[in-house]
């Protein structure tokens, strides 16, 4: 038993709190367009995590210091709701927005192919409307659908997962209580197609064999949540071709 | 799946889906190499022509290109240019040089002020994306009267039709003059039952573009036309 204190995480019969087995993930949803307003969006459903994304541009780069010659920035702003979690947050950008909007962007930058624009900027908006552990993962899927979505060139998706531990046992998809008490979390940004890895962050500690069963789930899965996201992507634009 | 005009099966790909093995493939746009296979980068309709594989693109932004003709908006006036809001990342400047009139160095806003649209040419684009508009060649004007609507970039080809023969038809059931640019937006000129009805195919156009049903709806809409007689 680690994480804090004697808060029981898992059951007698070896599932979790909330009937999952160790390598079962909590349901998915995806939408794509839902905000006309924006060139690109998508609505992620993820557990009880509600994100949305939306897209603008590519638009010329303001102000001018943060243009690149050779390339468009990405530009992500994480936010979330006051009422998006039970304490109300305080709005604006905090010290955890501001960085999990930092790794976004530089994960979003690996695949998008940013030479294309030179000097523009790419702005991604994402708002977290209901939060329960996992909102970077739900974030960057709903960025990566909307993307998508708005037509901007991509080598890959990313697929937003997370695995971690909790009373020694290595499982899949922390819930709210698992992520508070837990001993570690993993996660991770991949590319489904290609397998490479876009963003990784750990919290606590694994060992090298916990490690590897921790990647083991998460590709499971960013296989199956992206498929969810393709599908997302093809219902929108059901009946088409010229 | 779909069919495409010449009958050959359409595919639906998502970035970083394989389309197929490069060997023996030329690259087309929305799509491209590695690791031996074709990857796709662009949300689209995965399509093979004389073995250049490409993807047609679902949504996409306007790109500006040397000899575009686009309707564009003045976006801010200086004293002897106006840069111009041509739906694409960047303005594009039209120097007071290029304008259809004698302007007086100050006097730029007597002649365009902003909110006013044109129809302009794409002069020249550098390799850091600025654009230069000219308003100097046939047809080159200001608008004065009419209807601006938009359409996606990507549909312009399909609203036209083959030899804008799609087009015609428009113009002919509508009774109006109709412009597209290719930044994507639309000069609509006539009377306010032409314009209306016009509106309505554009917006055809915005929701059906993509799908196969497109050349059904147009035609359906063409039975409500106000210029009949000429369908």
């Amino acid at each position: 038993m680690g994480g804090y204190g004697d808060v029981q995480l898992l059951r007698e019969d070896g599932l979790r709190l909330d009937g999952r087995k160790l390598d079962e993930m909590r349901p998915v949803t995806i939408e794509a367009g839902i905000l006309p307003a924006a060139d690109g969006s998508a609505i992620v459903t993820h557990g009880l995590n509600v994100a949305v994304a939306a897209v603008y541009g590519p638009m010329e780069a303001h102000p001018r210091k943060i243009q690149r010659q050779d390339r468009a920035v990405i530009d992500v702003r994480y936010n979330m709701a006051p009422f998006s979690t039970s304490d109300r947050i305080r709005p604006g950008f905090n010290r955890r927005s501001r960085e999990i909007s930092k790794v976004t962007a530089e994960s979003l930058e690996s695949v998008v192919l940013v030479e294309r624009f030179p000097r523009s900027k790419i702005r991604v908006e994402i708002e977290i409307l209901a939060a329960e552990a996992g909102t970077r993962c739900a974030g960057i899927t709903a960025a990566s659908v909307a993307l998508a979505d708005a037509g901007i060139p991509m080598r890959d998706m990313i697929v937003g997962v997370a695995s971690g531990k909790v009373e020694d046992t290595v499982v899949l998809d922390l819930d709210k209580a698992e992520d508070n008490y837990g001993q570690a979390d993993l996660p991770v940004g991949i590319l489904p197609n290609t397998g490479e890895i876009a963003f990784l962050q750990m919290d606590g500690d694994l060992s090298p064999e916990e490690y590897n069963l921790a990647m083991e789930y998460n590709f499971k899965a960013a296989s199956e949540i992206h498929e969810i996201m393709v599908d997302a992507l093809k219902r929108r634009y059901d009946g088409g071709g010229n | 799946m779909s069919q495409g005009q010449n009958g050959a099966e359409l595919r639906l790909v998502t970035p970083g889906m394989a389309i197929g093995p490069s060997a023996g493939k030329r690259i087309g746009s929305g799509a491209v190499a590695q690791n031996e296979e074709i990857i796709a980068t662009k949300l689209g309709w995965a399509r093979e022509i004389n073995d250049t594989v490409s993807v047609d693109p679902i949504n996409s932004s306007y790109i500006p290109r040397s000899g575009d003709l686009v309707v564009a908006t003045v976006a801010e006036v200086r004293n002897n240019l106006w840069f111009m809001d041509i739906n694409g990342a960047f303005q594009g400047l039209l120097p007071m040089s290029l304008a259809p009139w004698k302007v007086e160095f100050g006097a730029a806003r007597q002649h365009m002020g902003i909110g006013d649209a044109a129809l302009a040419r794409v002069q020249e684009v550098d390799e850091c994306h600025n654009v230069v508009l000219t308003m100097k060649g046939v047809g080159l004007r200001r608008i004065k009267q009419g209807s601006l609507l938009t359409i996606p970039v990507n549909h312009i080809d399909r609203i036209k039709g083959k030899d804008n023969l799609t087009l015609e038809r428009l113009k002919n059931s509508s009774d109006c003059r109709i412009i597209i640019g290719q930044n994507g937006k639309v000069w609509v000129d006539g009377d306010a039952e032409g314009i209306a009805w016009a509106r309505k195919a554009i917006q055809i156009a915005q929701d059906h573009g993509h799908k196969n049903t497109f050349d059904a709806e147009i035609s359906a809409h063409e039975k409500n036309a106000p210029n009949r007689g000429d369908v």
